[in-house]
């Protein structure tokens, strides 16, 4: 039982960050119907711009809690202006073009990040300075915590309640809702479509920077494609949770980091990769909209 | 009729033809060249086979990978275990040669068979979804096949499949590239053809009109995958070595853009684009480092610049060329 709690734990930490991936996935279909394949290296350069901000401005042994928020801010930051630039110069002027295109374009930028990373940070994996010190915290009954994963659970957690905030409570989102239920009748009511989508590329970019950092602080080696399956996972996070759905996107991470940590656990490591793809299918032959969706009426 | 235009003389020089090249080339192409160009061959049929599915019914796969590596292990899996005991009752009746042929042709097919009931059971239940959804199942299958495959041990599992006979070359891969065109162009140009391009504009309008869409979109998944289990065969005996590496969710991004690239329900498009970009990964070969920046970039800047594709649904026909011509001649 204690063992099974401890996987629950670990599970719940390394879900925080799918969850984290996936509301950029799940924010980005919401508006634009698009799959951004290029998402899941947009969290690649976050932890990236974290090593090498690190290497630059950190003596070593400096490492603290307030470097490291520094860093998460500038990797938030650098990843919002990415995100931001994708946008402006890959998608949008694709906005009236078939689907397929629009995709493929995603594709190409994706394959345009990791193949640039790998020219410009070299393909071999870097190893993330520890900016904090792991400690191990015993809440009882044998079961081990460490402050880094009470840490990347905190972090996620405010930064998605401040989504969630920032989505449902304030006048932006409002415009951004709108935006996402119909982008023509939001651009009647004076909403400035463009600048929303925007908006929500940014916000979902710095998300992704952040889980960037944070999965730099429990798995150290990060490298160039580490992007790839993560994105690929947190991507299935929000299609389970029901995409274009925020509060599905957490869910989604969350069942998608348990069930993988679960997986590796009790079955086998070698089918780590498979369990994500069998859920979703799984998600999507009894419930196509996801687990939190709406199921839209066919339009005739 | 004169006699040369029956099809099936037309069929019979044609191989006949293929045969006198594939004889040259065997013996006086070098190897990389040689390489290459089967290569093209295989991406040509992958190329075609999924325009089927995502071009012409307007389905949107991107598992395509995944049916390539079960055709690929199966066919593999019969040369090397049934290889033997077929040599020895076939070869001293009908000698090596035939024994090879005989023996290729049955690892194809039965990896071609598996690959299409692969399809069969992907396509039924995911048909139900609509398209982004579709997408995701089929990488979903895709991802799952290739997991599988990376645990079977038969199969070699992580370490890979090796000792495959080397049965496919120039000759083999471009027949197969013959039939799976001719099949493609037969289904698609044809009045039931129609039918998957009305699915593809508007299933639901097929579907008021009296025709079956879901029994289309079926046929589309079962013979798209059917020629991917064909090109993962040939890809296996050609190459003599298999890893899962090579079927990744990438491979069939690879193909996706074939596909697009080239046009979407345009044969002689996903031809030309299968070559294009087949050859052109090793034409920046020279640039190193930047090659494979290039490559994405490129991709990119073409998308924005002509995002129905190089040449969209049209088809690159001599005769429409000639036709074309005379018109304008004439006009002038």
């Amino acid at each position: 039982m204690n063992e099974f709690l401890q996987q629950v734990v670990n599970g719940i930490a390394w879900g925080s960050l799918y969850a984290l991936i996936a509301l950029g996935y799940t924010m980005v279909y919401g508006v634009l119907r698009l799959i951004n394949f290029a998402h899941g290296d947009v969290y690649m350069i976050g932890a990236m711009v974290a090593y090498y901000a690190a290497r630059a401005l950190l003596a070593p042994g400096t490492a603290s809690a307030p470097a490291f928020f520094a860093l998460l801010a500038l990797s938030m930051a650098a990843c919002g202006l990415l995100g931001f630039l994708i946008e402006r110069l890959a998608y949008r002027p694709l906005r009236r073009s078939p689907k397929f295109t629009a995709l493929i374009t995603a594709i190409g930028v994706s394959l345009l990040l990791e193949n640039g990373g790998q020219l410009f940070f070299g393909p071999d994996p870097k190893f993330f300075p520890q900016l904090i010190e792991s400690r191990e915290i015993s809440p009882g009954s044998g079961i081990v915590i460490t402050n880094v994963q009470l840490l990347i659970l905190g972090v996620s957690l405010t930064l998605m309640l401040g989504l969630q905030f920032l989505v449902f409570r304030t006048r932006v989102g409002t415009a951004l809702r709108a935006v996402s239920y119909s982008a023509e009748t939001a651009s009647l009511m004076g909403i400035d479509v463009d600048r929303m989508i925007s908006l929500t590329f940014v916000l979902g970019s710095m998300l992704a920077g952040a889980a960037g950092v944070l999965v730099g602080l429990s798995n150290p080696k990060i490298e160039p494609l580490m992007g790839i399956m993560p994105g690929l996972k947190a991507f299935v996070a929000a299609v389970v949770g029901g995409i274009g759905n925020i509060p599905g996107a957490m869910a989604g991470g969350l069942l998608m980091g348990l069930s993988e940590v679960l997986v590796v656990g009790y079955v086998s490591s070698t089918y780590r990769d498979a369990i994500a793809f069998v859920i979703l299918i799984v998600v999507l032959l009894v419930r196509p909209s996801g687990l939190f969706g709406t199921s839209l009426e066919e339009k005739v | 009729m004169t006699p040369l235009a029956r099809p099936w003389m037309r069929g019979a020089g044609a191989v006949a033809a293929l045969g006198a090249l594939a004889w040259l080339l065997d013996r006086h192409l070098n190897a990389y060249y040689y390489q290459v160009l089967v290569l093209i061959g295989i991406n040509v049929i992958l190329a075609v086979s999924l325009n089927l599915i995502n071009g012409f019914t307007g389905l949107f796969s991107i598992g395509h990978a995944g049916f390539m590596a079960i055709g690929a292990y199966a066919a593999a899996a019969v040369s090397v275990y049934g290889g033997a005991a077929l040599h020895g009752t076939l070869d001293p009746i009908l000698g090596a040669a035939v024994g090879d042929a005989v023996l290729l042709l049955a690892a194809l097919a039965a990896g071609a068979v598996l690959a299409a009931g692969a399809g069969l059971v992907v396509g039924i239940p995911a048909l139900r979804l609509k398209s982004d959804y579709l997408a995701i199942a089929t990488l979903g299958f895709g991802e799952i096949i290739r997991v599988i495959i990376l645990n079977l041990d038969v199969v070699g599992g992580a370490r890979g499949f090796g000792d495959i006979p080397a049965l496919a070359g120039f000759f083999w891969v471009y027949l197969f590239v013959g039939i799976t065109l001719v099949t493609v162009h037969r289904m698609v140009r044809s009045a039931r053809g129609l039918a998957f391009l009305a699915v593809r504009e508007d299933d639901l309008a097929a579907e008021v009109m009296g025709i079956d869409a879901t029994r289309y979109k079926v046929t589309a998944f079962l013979v798209g995958s059917f020629f991917a289990g064909i090109a993962g065969g040939l890809f296996a005996h050609f190459l003599t070595y298999l890893h899962t590496n090579s079927f990744t969710f990438l491979r069939s991004i690879e193909i996706i853009v074939m596909v697009v690239l080239g046009g979407m329900g345009s044969l002689t498009g996903s031809v030309a684009s299968a070559a294009l970009l087949t050859v052109l990964p090793e034409l920046l070969r020279p640039l190193k480092d930047y090659r494979m920046v290039i490559y994405s970039a490129l991709l990119i800047v073409l998308m924005l610049t002509r995002p129905q594709g190089v040449l969209g649904d049209r088809e690159l026909e001599v005769r429409s060329w000639l036709a074309r011509r005379r018109r304008r001649e004439e006009a002038a």
